[in-house]
């Protein structure tokens, strides 16, 4: 789960990392008060979406006079705003935060993600910020340094030190950085984050350490323990069917093709969504309905399928392992009674069972197949 | 020999007595896995099919000299299941739970005593065909004894690959699914190197997906030389970047980890890489002639 700019930095701000002054706000009169509030002077106003990208896309203006904070707000707050990352719809933006603007004397990197091979996190920095860590990674590979952090102990001083001195800092601003570091590392830890990147990391003039901007995302298996974290979900940032798929606990993804598809486990359903694009079909999205395929779940899963209305045709692949065909097929068949729905279906059903369910299947007009190849083939025909 | 788990394998259920433990020990004990103990905090002393069921992993192992154990309790309460077993001496842990959050699972990693494996979490389990043996909640009936080795980060999709090695009479010698999440306890690379001393295998069939480099690993690995012969396969090759595909560890991030590098480190390696679950089989017809 990600979160906004403003919410990252509040909870930064909690674990005592420094943040610059301001406040979010939805409205231009709201972003006044905020401007009044700390100190009238030079200010950021930057959209709060979840997606990067945010300035190129005229999504943060700085501002100065009364004015000018007014028109940056009426401008940015009910904008669509189009981003790289946010697809040619964009989104529309219904918050801001108003922000004083620092001056800066240099822009750093700092971020942690899970390191899959050291089964540790991993705290990553550069002295090259304000630009994706993936770009400095190819472009100047050696300027970034990391540190493990002991899933235990969590970040030692003497680490954070190290990052510190190898981002050229000494004194003050050491110290400063040392907090930062520190801070984030025990946020990553204590609230199950997957990822945190504050970039840019201001060097500011007079020597403070300020997040710059503050991006964090968590690990959805580890919100049940988080009320406080699951209570800044926005729900408006979530694709629509997405949305449902989470709240009815199915793995969905929104793809950009027209066959709907429903599977029972995610690698069976990856592979499928591959099959189909081999046979020149293109999948409107992956959908596990686990490995049980249980009927109720059949329900709620073909009525996420169709809230897409790009799709004009539906594949099923049940592997009946565990779960009888024929039960699967009964609860396919009287899901497309009670949704009332009119686009093909094919299905392909292997496993305990199978000739009764395709049998019944077939006998209430559903494509079916035996071979996985075989049924793909014909999902792709009948969307064509 | 086969690998993991045989007739040697004196199985623990680590929470038998609830809805998954139950169904599935059902389904362990009709296939002919021998379970010895069952394990649920505070109903021991009881006995559930048949099996005696203890408080603790530890007394359960003094008393019957378990060897394996197998994890079907929820997720807030499975990574310290898993520590349990471990702590108990038992040497092969397989966790099922699905939704371990990663944190922990580290956490876990950290704490893990020497000369346990772990098998997942998140994963379909362990089977010898030949010998009987199912530790997990795979299907039993699609096996076949045979001689070609399963490795793979799927459930379903395994299921898929293991049915057509039996339609085609090849069979498994042993199948593991390695699971889904992000920090499994046991790669590629562990069971290719169990699959080359066992001199029950002839080949081998890497079933992996997007995220991660565990499929480049093991590219590497085989390079080096390895006696038999290795099919890759890799699911999620339209899988758009950024996005979780249903497992934790099935994600695309910072442009790694896709389909498409996986598959050119196979193919560098000397692995023959199948576009479809269907050319699996005929690849591993081909090197085994």
């Amino acid at each position: 789960m990600k979160i906004h700019e403003y919410q990252a930095k509040q909870l930064l701000a909690s674990y005592g990392a420094p943040i610059p002054l301001g406040d979010v706000a939805d409205t231009p009169a709201e972003v006044l008060k905020v401007w009044n509030r700390i100190g009238k002077g030079r200010v950021a106003v930057k959209a709060q979406i979840h997606a990067g990208g945010r300035g190129k896309g005229g999504g943060i203006k700085l501002a100065e006079t009364e004015d000018e904070v007014l028109s940056s707000a009426k401008k940015i707050i009910g904008m669509n705003l189009v981003t790289h990352q946010t697809g040619p719809e964009g989104i529309k933006v219904r918050k801001v935060l108003v922000e004083e603007a620092l001056e800066v004397k240099s822009e750093f990197y700092a971020g942690i993600t899970l390191d899959r091979s050291s089964r540790s996190p991993v705290l990553m920095v550069s002295k090259f910020g304000g630009m994706e860590i993936e770009e400095v990674a190819a472009r100047e590979p050696d300027s970034i340094v990391k540190m493990k952090i002991h899933p235990l102990s969590g970040l030692f001083q003497f680490q954070a030190r190290e990052l510190g001195y190898r981002l050229g800092l000494i004194g003050k601003p050491l110290q400063s950085a040392v907090r930062i570091f520190t801070a984030i590392s025990k946020l990553f830890v204590e609230k199950d984050a997957s990822l945190i990147e504050i970039n840019p990391l201001f060097h500011l003039k007079d020597d403070r350490i300020v997040a710059g901007d503050a991006k964090i995302g968590f690990d959805d298996s580890a919100l049940y323990k988080h009320e406080d974290i699951e209570a800044l979900r926005d729900e408006f940032e979530e694709e629509p069917a997405e949305r449902e798929a989470r709240k009815a606990n199915l793995s969905y993804v929104k793809l950009d093709g027209n066959i709907g598809c429903m599977v029972n486990g995610a690698g069976l359903a990856m592979a499928t969504l591959d099959i189909l694009k081999h046979f020149g079909g293109t999948p409107a999205n992956f959908l596990d309905i686990g490995g049980g395929a249980k009927r109720e779940r059949v329900k709620d899963a073909l009525k996420i399928i169709l809230t897409d209305k790009n799709v004009k045709a539906i594949f099923i692949n049940i592997f009946g392992g565990i779960v009888r065909c024929d039960e699967v097929a009964h609860g396919v068949i009287s899901a497309k009674k009670e949704l009332g729905i009119s686009v093909p279906i094919t299905i392909r059903l292997t496993g305990t069972n199978e000739k009764e369910g395709r049998s019944m299947l077939e006998s209430e007009g559903f494509a079916t197949g035996v071979s996985l190849d075989e049924a793909a083939q014909k999902a792709v025909r009948s969307a064509a | 020999m086969s690998i993991l788990v045989n007739s040697e394998t004196r199985l623990l259920v680590q929470g038998i007595t609830g809805s998954e433990g139950t169904y599935h020990s059902k389904r362990m004990l009709e296939y002919g896995t021998k379970i010895v103990a069952g394990v649920t905090p505070n109903k021991g002393g009881t006995n559930y099919l048949g099996i005696p069921v203890y408080n603790t992993v530890s007394e359960a192992v003094t008393e019957t000299s378990a060897n394996v154990s197998i994890i079907y309790v929820p997720a807030p309460f499975a990574a310290d299941a898993i520590l349990e077993s471990a702590y108990a001496g038992i040497p092969l842990v397989v966790c099922i739970t699905e939704g371990i959050p990663a944190l922990e699972m580290m956490r876990v990693h950290a704490s893990m005593p020497e000369g346990v494996r772990l098998i997942g979490p998140n994963c379909p389990g362990v089977i010898t065909p030949s010998t009987k043996t199912k530790v997990g909640i795979m299907p039993g009936h699609i096996h076949l004894p045979g001689r070609v080795g399963v490795i793979s980060r799927s459930g379903t999709l395994t299921y898929e690959i293991v049915k057509a090695l039996t339609d085609a009479k090849l069979g498994q010698s042993t199948a593991i699914g390695i699971g889904g999440d992000p920090l499994p306890g046991t790669n590629f690379i562990d069971c290719l190197e169990l699959f080359r001393n066992d001199d029950e295998t002839d080949a081998v069939a890497i079933i992996g997906e997007i995220g991660g480099s565990d499929e480049e690993k093991a590219a590497e690995y085989v390079a080096k030389g390895y006696s038999k012969p290795v099919i890759g396969f890799i699911a999620g090759q339209s899988a758009p970047p950024g996005k979780r595909m249903g497992h934790a560890g099935a994600i695309i991030s910072g442009g790694k980890g896709t389909a498409e590098e996986k598959k050119n480190a196979f193919r560098a390696a000397g692995i023959k890489v199948a576009d479809l679950p269907s050319e699996v089989v005929p690849l591993l017809k081909e090197s085994l002639r």
